[in-house]
């Protein structure tokens, strides 16, 4: 082999085979999430040195149990093998398979088989063949299957060495297709796609008939074949289940001569715990628990190291104040970057606890019944049971929770998901939720739950309330038809991997800091610069203008007093301030002020701005006071005395940003996702309009 | 006669008769939902749908709209759809 030889290799396999953890073994911390173009399915990709001269790029695809896709997640797999002018076009296909399942995980396997690619069976979870008394020859199989048979253990990291020396140089694995199955169905046609593709293989051209999308790479006659043979549906529907089962006939006889289970040792743990999990009274008080416990956990646990980094940047402010040369540079870093940093890294912890406890969720299998408890209750309102993980997501955050929506088979089931997904209560909101709460509720505990974590559950339980009404409401006036499948698996439950999990919350996290923080720390920048300049006649004359109205109020005044209301003065007259005070009179009777209304307009960009607006707000206009966010805004005070940030305004503040659609990335995604602006706008308008409405009415009633 | 998936009671197993392609997805046959095969109801969610069955080492939930499309024996004996053994 040639020097530094990159080669392409696909992990393909069933969902809950163990592909990501195989794909982590391989890569280790070695790997990036892209986009495929077109779509924003995730891409995963890593390198792995198989030896001294080459490395392998390992791609990650998306789950599957069959090469013909029912979402777009399952396109991805097809196209990304049926290309070859695609720049991932793999040399070697690695197919993980399930020990325990291995005849369906070998379905997938002969579909792939046949496209003739070199294909190296990984058999994975060997470490659990004693325990389910299974053994298999691998010798006759591998003979049976033209095709390398590793077994091996991703998550005890046992047999990799053995893969990646099948993937270096396979013993057997060759261009040969498996199946013939073509040729036992309906000769005469076959023969007949087989001349007019004559530069394909017969595989390949079948599924170009059946599945392909994006024909560009196909020449324009070949392309015109394919609209001939697709008028007979019928036809074509009747042969692909037939090609099915000659496929399982064949794949029967191969594991009969190969596999053998000692059905004595089947274990009965996972039946007993399906009959508790899934109980029609327990089933739900676990989930219920389950999810008061997320809660509960994320506001708790998540509460001492938040206060820490919330303190740690006052105090890096403060720092960078006193040791850095006064200027323009100065104030943008001072007020402008550093507390938009700040509102940045203070999400971290929560973002952690929940993407970890999702992530068990996942893990250990139990999502899967929770689909199947919800199932019946999610129809009722337009949704499917598959629906409650991207509703689920959704608490961490809508952009990878809406793209969860993919594998809902059904255009209006996930339409609607995607649609009512943003109601569900997000991290950005949190930090809204967080520094409010802590002003008006106080930290007393009831029955030994923490009332400020009581009252954002209170908030969660809104934002699916709303969800859930919301989508009953879109699914009696949207008039959408589509079919829609629910099967689904429930895997075998499972001890979730402290790696997979560790690798998830990384992934995550970083996608979140870098994204989100992209936008606030942009949006803080902008602020800044809003804030501290306007226009000629007032806020560039602000000294004399102040100057001229302490002399005629004749009030005795300190140096710092002077400097205070320059300053405050400033604020009002800077651009950012105008706008505050231009809407004004519109948020007036939602109990907000033009400086929460600046806040307002910048988190219309994404919710946490909020904070780190009024963060800013405040810097400037008090810039010497070393308090943290939380106390200055408590002893901001109205015009009329009494607390800015009272009860009714700070309910009905929790209450706009429970409804209101505050996030351009969001927005974004649900364009991708639909594919149509008009999808987005209505979101934009009607959450907007909503918000404004119930604020209202909640500071009209408390007030 | 008529017997479907959906009519069994939890804990009863049956056989698959026929699997009409016109109305039965692909991805069920995919699964292993097939003619021939065995199919255990092990359990129904709470408001009576969906169920949960095992079929030829699958273990999945259907709806009851889908298994009511599914024929089973409850013998043994094998009857193929036609249009599928032809
Ligand atoms: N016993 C055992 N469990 C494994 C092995 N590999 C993965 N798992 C577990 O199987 C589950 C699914 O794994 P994951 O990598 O997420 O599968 P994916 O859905 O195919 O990406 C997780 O709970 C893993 O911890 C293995 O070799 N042995």
């Amino acid at each position: 082999m040639r020097r530094d030889k990159v080669i392409n290799v696909a992990l393909v396999g069933n969902p809950n085979t163990g592909k990501t953890s195989l794909f982590n073994q391989l890569t280790g911390l070695n790997q990036k999430v892209g986009n495929y173009p077109g779509v924003t399915v995730d891409k995963k990709q890593g390198k792995c040195k198989l030896s001294e001269s080459v490395t392998a790029n390992i791609i990650d695809l998306p789950g599957t149990y069959s090469i013909n896709p029912n979402t777009i997640d399952e396109s991805i797999v097809l196209e990304t093998l049926i290309n070859t002018k695609s720049a991932d076009y793999p040399d070697v296909i690695i197919v993980v398979a399930d020990v325990v399942n291995i005849k369906r995980n070998l379905l997938l396997f002969s579909q792939i088989k046949d496209l003739e690619i070199p294909t190296i069976l990984a058999v994975n979870m060997a470490d659990e063949m004693t325990k389910k008394g299974i053994s298999i020859d691998i010798d006759l199989l591998q003979k049976e299957l033209k095709s390398d048979v590793v077994l091996i253990s991703a998550r005890k990291n046992k047999g990799i060495k053995d893969l990646k020396g099948s993937i270096l140089n396979p013993k057997i694995a060759k261009h040969t297709a498996l199946s013939d199955f073509s040729k036992r169905m309906d000769i005469d046609f076959f023969n007949g796609i087989e001349a007019d593709f004559k530069k394909h293989s017969l595989y390949k051209a079948w599924l170009y008939i059946t599945q392909l999308n994006d024909m560009s790479f196909l020449t324009e006659e070949e392309q015109l074949h394919i609209e001939k043979y697709r008028k007979d549906e019928k036809k074509l529907a009747k042969l692909q289940h037939k090609e099915t089962v000659l496929r399982y006939q064949q794949i029967n006889a191969i594991l009969k001569k190969t596999y053998v289970v000692d059905a004595t040792k089947a274990t009965t743990l996972r039946a007993k715990l399906d009959r508790v999990l899934t109980h029609k009274v327990f089933g739900y008080v676990i989930f219920a628990s389950i999810l008061m416990l997320i809660f509960q956990a994320v506001f708790d646990l998540a509460s001492v190291p938040m206060d820490f980094i919330d303190k740690t940047f006052a105090s890096l402010g403060e720092y960078a104040k006193a040791n850095l040369p006064e200027g323009k540079l100065f104030d943008l870093i001072t007020d402008g970057i550093i507390p938009g940093i700040g509102g940045i890294i203070i999400f971290i912890p929560q973002i952690v606890i929940l993407f970890l406890l999702v992530a068990i969720l996942e893990e250990t299998g139990y999502m899967s019944r929770v689909v199947f408890l919800m199932d019946k209750i999610m129809r009722r309102f337009g949704m499917s049971g598959k629906s409650v993980v991207p509703l689920i997501s959704g608490t961490a955050c809508a952009i990878p929770a809406i793209m969860a929506a993919r594998n809902i088979s059904g255009f209006k089931a996930r339409l609607i998901t995607i649609l009512v997904t943003p109601f569900t209560t997000c991290s950005a909101r949190i930090p809204v939720y967080a520094i409010i709460i802590a002003l008006i509720i106080p930290e007393e505990r009831f029955l030994g739950f923490s009332l400020q974590g009581l009252t954002l559950m209170l908030l969660y339980l809104l934002g699916f309330l709303s969800a859930i009404t919301s989508a009953y409401l879109l699914h009696k006036l949207l008039k959408v038809k589509s079919k829609s499948y629910f099967i689904i698996e429930m895997p075998n439950y499972k001890l979730p991997s402290l790696k997979n999990i560790g690798y998830t919350i990384l992934e995550k996290t970083k996608a979140f800091v870098f994204e989100a923080g992209k936008i606030i720390l942009a949006i803080s920048i902008i602020l800044w610069f809003l804030a501290t300049n306007g226009p000629k006649q007032t806020f560039q004359k602000a000294n004399e203008i102040v100057e001229k109205e302490i002399k005629r109020n004749k009030k005795p005044h300190t140096e710092t007093e002077r400097n205070t209301e320059i300053a405050k003065y400033k604020l009002e007259h800077s651009y950012l301030g105008i706008m505050g005070k231009t809407i004004e009179p519109m948020i007036k009777p939602l109990g907000y002020d033009w400086k929460i209304g600046i806040a307002l307009i910048s988190s219309f960009a994404a919710r946490e701005v909020f904070v780190g607006t009024l963060a800013t707000i405040y810097n400037v206009e008090n810039p010497d006071d070393e308090a943290s966010i939380k106390d200055r805004m408590r002893a901001e005070i109205r015009p009329t005395g009494g607390k800015r940030f009272d009860f009714p305004t700070g309910m009905s503040l929790l209450i706009f940003y429970a409804f209101a659609m505050q996030c351009m990335g969001t927005l974004a995604v649900v364009k991708r996702e639909t594919n149509s602006w008009k999808w987005p706008i209505y979101q934009l308008i009607s959450m907007t309009l909503l918000a404004y409405i119930a604020a209202f009415i909640t500071y009209q009633v408390l007030s | 006669m008529n017997k479907t998936i959906a009519d069994l009671q939890i804990g009863e197993k049956g056989i698959i008769a026929q699997v009409c392609f016109n109305d039965i997805p692909l991805k069920l046959l995919e699964m292993g939902c097939m003619p021939g095969k065995e199919v255990e109801l092990v359990q129904i969610a709470p408001l009576k749908d969906p169920l949960y069955i095992i079929v030829n080492g699958s273990h999945l939930a259907i709806r009851k709209e889908i298994a009511a499309l599914i024929k089973i024996e409850v013998a043994t004996k094998k009857n193929l759809c036609e249009e599928i053994k032809s």
